[in-house]
């Protein structure tokens, strides 16, 4: 039995890939975790892939949906990639849409998604003079 | 006694008795598009030859293991049969012809000939009986096994464009044809990495609640996974119906047609498509 699931820092980006099944502590400590890790690395965003999970229920459902709303007060962005269509479905039938969190079919294009929407926001911010001065966060 | 009495009948005049037995079969019309006669006398040959055995260790209960062969051998006979289109009564002819021979020969050669008939005729009721069973749930099998082929044709999920899927849905949904379209697109949308499908409805006649309930939870399932879906070709009598049944679509792409359903997706994969000048 796995007891935390890690998280990888990339950049500006934090990955977390859930290969196991997801239990409720487990959900639990991977949601207070990863606020942590947001907050002391000053991710710009969360790439969560769900590729290996094949069992969900509603207890697992509103945790994503928890954890991505959570993310984004923390200013990070979250997009959950390879949903399994059993999984996909049974959300659908539990009546979780997952209202407000991107979605993606891989981890390529999910990081493509990323990229493009923080881009964008930093972009803004050197427009006005901010400088988000890359190297110091990588070497955090 | 009376067992024994038809036993006797019957070996002795085990010949005899298939000759006129297949005569009856010819008279009753052997459809010979489908069947030969060489077929008809050799299986005549086998069921009369397994009769007799079974008949002589008692024929009080045809549940009992000596009459397995016969229903064994009836079974094979009228499933093949009702594979090859035989009508239900040619096949239960097979068995009941053999009725009215029987009896002649009961008349003719024993001295009960009534109580011999009586047990005639039991015995090649059940045996009639049961070949119509093995009938029945042959034809039942075949149409199970064409109603899941037909399942499976009337689902195609088809790539139009690089990241680009459709399913042109025919006919009519239900909950259990809507489940498997689902799962087939869901499935195709893995396999091919595609952003976007479209569901196209022309050939749908009728859209219920159901219906629609059914397609959102497939445009929010593909959604989850990263897809994007467009409805497409929905006619002016159905967009009628869902708005009269007050269903909410909510932020689903509908298009008119899958033209412009195909339009919108190749814009949105950032593709362009340019006409060649005229020559």
């Amino acid at each position: 039995m796995v007891d935390r699931i890690p998280i990888l820092k990339m950049g500006r980006y934090l990955l977390l890939s859930i290969q196991v099944d997801m239990h409720d502590q487990l959900a639990l400590d991977l949601q207070e975790d990863l606020t942590q890790q947001i907050v002391k690395h000053r991710a710009k965003g969360v790439l969560i892939d769900i590729s290996s999970l094949e069992i969900v229920d509603s207890f697992i459902g509103r945790m994503l949906a928890h954890i991505a709303n959570v993310s984004q007060i923390l200013d990070a962005k979250v997009i959950v990639v390879g949903m399994q269509p059993a999984v996909a479905i049974t959300l659908v039938e539990l009546g979780l849409s997952l209202e407000g969190i991107a979605t993606a079919l891989n981890v390529e294009k999910g990081m493509r998604w990323l990229e493009r929407n923080v881009d964008e926001d930093l972009s803004l911010e050197c427009e006005r003079g901010d400088d988000p001065d890359l190297s110091a966060e990588a070497g955090d | 006694m009376s067992s024994s009495v038809l036993t006797d009948l019957l070996q002795k005049h085990e010949a005899a008795i298939l000759q006129d037995w297949v005569a009856a079969q010819r008279q009753a019309g052997i459809r010979a598009d489908l069947i030969d006669e060489q077929t008809v006398q050799a299986n005549s040959r086998d069921l009369l030859r397994v009769f007799i055995t079974a008949a002589s260790q008692g024929t009080a209960d045809l549940d009992a293991e000596y009459w397995k062969p016969v229903k064994a051998l009836l079974q094979r006979l009228s499933q093949t049969q009702s594979r090859q289109g035989f009508s239900p009564s040619e096949t239960a002819t097979f068995v009941f012809s053999l009725k009215e021979v029987l009896f002649s020969y009961a008349q003719r050669h024993t001295d009960q000939p009534l109580v011999c008939i009586g047990e005639i005729s039991r015995l090649i009721d059940k045996l009639g009986l049961y070949s119509f069973e093995s009938f029945v749930s042959t034809r039942e099998t075949v149409i199970r096994e064409q109603q899941e082929s037909m399942l499976e044709l009337s689902t195609p999920v088809v790539e139009l464009w690089q990241g680009i899927l459709a399913i042109p849905l025919i006919g009519s949904l239900d909950s259990n044809r809507t489940q498997i379209v689902m799962e087939a697109l869901l499935q195709k949308i893995v396999e091919t990495e595609s952003d976007i499908a479209i569901i196209d409805i022309t050939g749908v006649p009728t859209v219920d609640t159901m219906v629609a309930q059914h397609l959102l939870k497939t445009v929010t399932a593909a959604k989850l996974m990263g897809a994007k879906c467009i409805i497409s070709g929905i006619r002016p009598q159905i967009a009628a119906t869902i708005v009269h049944l007050g269903v909410e679509l909510g932020d689903v792409v509908t298009k008119s047609s899958l033209a412009d359903a195909f339009r919108l997706a190749l814009r949105e994969q950032d593709v362009r498509l340019v006409a060649n000048k005229p020559r």
